[in-house]
């Protein structure tokens, strides 16, 4: 394909999302028998009255990304962000919707897939294999990973078990044995704000470089800056509803005035969260009814 | 083709939604969100137009089988990374692979052979109850680790893709490894006994593999039922227990049915029960005074049938349910 139609490619494609999560468990007479046996006997007709909860997670969000763009997703704490990305991943199942990608999605993140009590060496490996590289493509690339993170600057340390590791050495193995591969559509999990600041330079340059190649990369911060300086397009999600959609500057803007981050938009941030006058209720239920 | 994109629904899709939208949102969190986003057909075709897949759907099963292959190598690692961790904080270390299933086998002895007498008319009673523990451990720990395999591995689940029968397998590869260091344990038992090594000892080998198909296929089962149902878990280790009971780990099921007492029913259950076979096979593989006769009619049948039952069927009915596999 010429360069200049590059652009309009989609990658994905997610089409009035809807995902909700259901927790045993909880609400009216959490855990005791009764509920429990409640539960089992009237499973279908009273998923609420048998205390199951669904959390409607993300509510009818549509967006096309396109290749080689680079999306931001922001919002506050719980407004369905990373529970998205899972779905674009397809680690979660939607709802309602649907979400149609060019090819496989990953997220980068290994951690689940690591052992604190194995070596930093035999945790490359694992890591490695565990997204789907071959053994040899491990072991071309063990060194560069090991170099990266720089975990053997300061003496042996690979070959110690993970669990020995400052917590600012495991997060720079696990970013950078995740950040080995390459990825058609790569989502990124808050990974930028590990280790120290000279790490932080390393990784954000190792972004651009996964951003080159692969076609499209989703990245879920809250740091406005890596955001700013990553992204162009941002998305906003609220409440698990999709609130923007444009360039990052103008979304930003909105948000900051949103969250009251910029002093000198107080004026604004007092005014543009007005309608959110009636917001968080006290005791508002925060799972929908099933109808 | 691309114009035509550049054109239509891929503009629309692009549009930012309305900077309006902000103020009137929704706070009421019942009431659907304004749809402000291009009709539902435009998004299809448009992903359909560029060939798009659905995210996270079912591979078929001749792909699925493809991609479990082409992760064998995660399988392995996974399952002697499992393996290794299990000891790694215990100054004895590794030493525990094989002190584990000998302390095992002395308390099962105390109690059966020297308190309760089981023993009494099975020649070679130690090599032939230490042979059944062991063989039991490999069936048990296999679905007890299956049933937990997608529930109790929801992180990874949850962070990476690769096809989801990895874990089962993975686990029940982990426990053949455990019980090829309890076979060296058995083996010195074995020698100490004074029993010969006879090429009878050879059979041990398809045994063992028709086990681990076995016990692989009944783990993607119960990993199935486990990752809907955790509660399964808790109720596991009853079943097996008495699972265990009626399998003859601690007692010769063919003194049993010699007698004419037993209904033909409970007679053909307990002899085509598949951790009977298995266990029965080993004793006659190992075990030189354990005599064919005491092994069930068609016992090579019952092993083979097991296997291919539980392997293909668990296999497959595992698969049915794999995109389901990691929801809250």
């Amino acid at each position: 394909m010429a360069e200049q139609t590059a652009e309009n490619i989609p990658t994905v494609v997610a089409d009035g999302v809807d995902i909700v999560y259901r927790v045993n468990g909880t609400g009216a007479g959490r855990g005791t028998a009764t509920a429990a046996l409640n539960r089992i006997l009237r499973r279908k007709q009273a998923e609420q009255a048998a205390g199951v909860r669904r959390v409607h997670a993300v509510k009818k969000v549509s967006f096309v990304a396109y290749k080689g763009e680079a999306i931001g997703l922001i919002g506050t704490n719980g407004s369905g962000k990373s529970t998205l990305l899972k779905a674009v991943a397809g680690l979660l199942p939607v709802e309602n919707g649907h979400i149609y990608t060019h090819g496989q999605p990953s997220l980068l993140g290994v951690n689940a897939a690591l052992m604190n009590d194995l070596t930093g060496e035999r945790n490359v490996y694992l890591g490695g294999l565990a997204m789907g590289m071959s053994r040899e493509q491990v072991k071309d690339r063990y060194q560069d990973i090991v170099d990266f993170s720089g975990i053997n600057e300061k003496g042996d340390f690979i070959t110690l078990p993970m669990r020995t590791y400052s917590s600012g050495m495991a997060a720079r193995l696990r970013f950078s044995i995740a950040a080995a591969k390459d990825h058609d559509v790569l989502l990124i999990d808050e990974a930028l704000a590990t280790g120290d600041r000279s790490f932080q330079k390393r990784s954000e340059e190792r972004i651009r470089e996964l951003r080159e190649h692969a076609g499209t990369v989703f990245l879920v911060s809250h740091n406005n800056k890596s955001i700013r300086d990553t992204c162009e397009r941002v998305l906003w999600l609220e409440r698990g509803e999709l609130r923007m959609d444009g360039p990052t500057e103008d979304v930003m803007q909105e948000y900051e005035a949103f969250t009251g981050d910029k002093s000198d938009k107080t004026g604004k941030a007092q005014q543009k969260p007005a309608p959110k006058k009636a917001a968080p209720k006290p005791g508002t239920p925060k799972v929908p009814l099933p109808s | 083709m691309a114009d035509e994109d550049r054109a239509g629904p891929a503009a629309a899709g692009r549009t930012p939604l309305p900077r309006a939208k902000a103020a009137d949102v929704s706070q009421v969190l019942h009431t659907p969100p304004p749809t402000q986003v291009p009709a539902d057909d435009d998004l299809t075709a448009l992903a359909a137009r560029h060939g798009l897949t659905v995210s996270g759907a079912r591979p078929t099963l001749p792909e699925y089988v493809r991609q479990l292959w082409a992760r064998r190598h995660f399988i392995t690692a996974f399952a002697t990374a499992k393996l290794t961790a299990q000891y790694s904080q215990a100054k004895l270390g590794q030493i525990w692979q094989v002190m584990n299933p000998l302390l095992n086998a002395a308390v099962y002895y105390f109690i059966f052979g020297v308190l309760l007498g089981t023993s009494k008319g099975v020649p070679d009673y130690i090599p032939f109850l230490v042979t059944g523990v062991f063989i039991w451990t490999f069936t048990q720990s296999s679905i007890m680790a299956g049933t937990r395999a997608i529930s109790g591995n929801l992180g990874l689940v949850r962070a990476l893709h690769f096809p989801r029968a990895s874990l089962p397998i993975s686990f029940c590869l982990q426990q053949l490894q455990q019980l090829l260091f309890s076979m060296t344990a058995l083996v010195v038992i074995i020698l100490s006994f004074g029993i010969p090594i006879t090429p009878r000892w050879l059979l041990a080998i398809p045994a063992l593999i028709l086990q681990s198909v076995f016990n692989a296929g009944v783990s993607m089962i119960m990993a199935r039922w486990g990752a809907k149902t955790p509660d399964i878990a808790q109720l596991m280790p009853f079943v097996l227990r008495t699972w265990m009971y009626v399998s003859g780990v601690m007692w010769s099921i063919s003194k049993l049915t010699k007698k004419d007492n037993l209904p033909h029913i409970v007679t053909v259950m307990l002899e085509t029960n598949p951790a009977a076979v298995y266990i029965d096979l080993m004793r006659y593989a190992l075990i030189h005074s354990f005599h064919g006769k005491q092994l069930p009619p068609h016992v090579w049948a019952a092993a083979t049938g097991w296997a291919l039952l539980a392997g293909i069927g668990g296999f497959i009915y595992f698969w049915k349910a794999e995109e389901t596999y990691g929801r809250g």
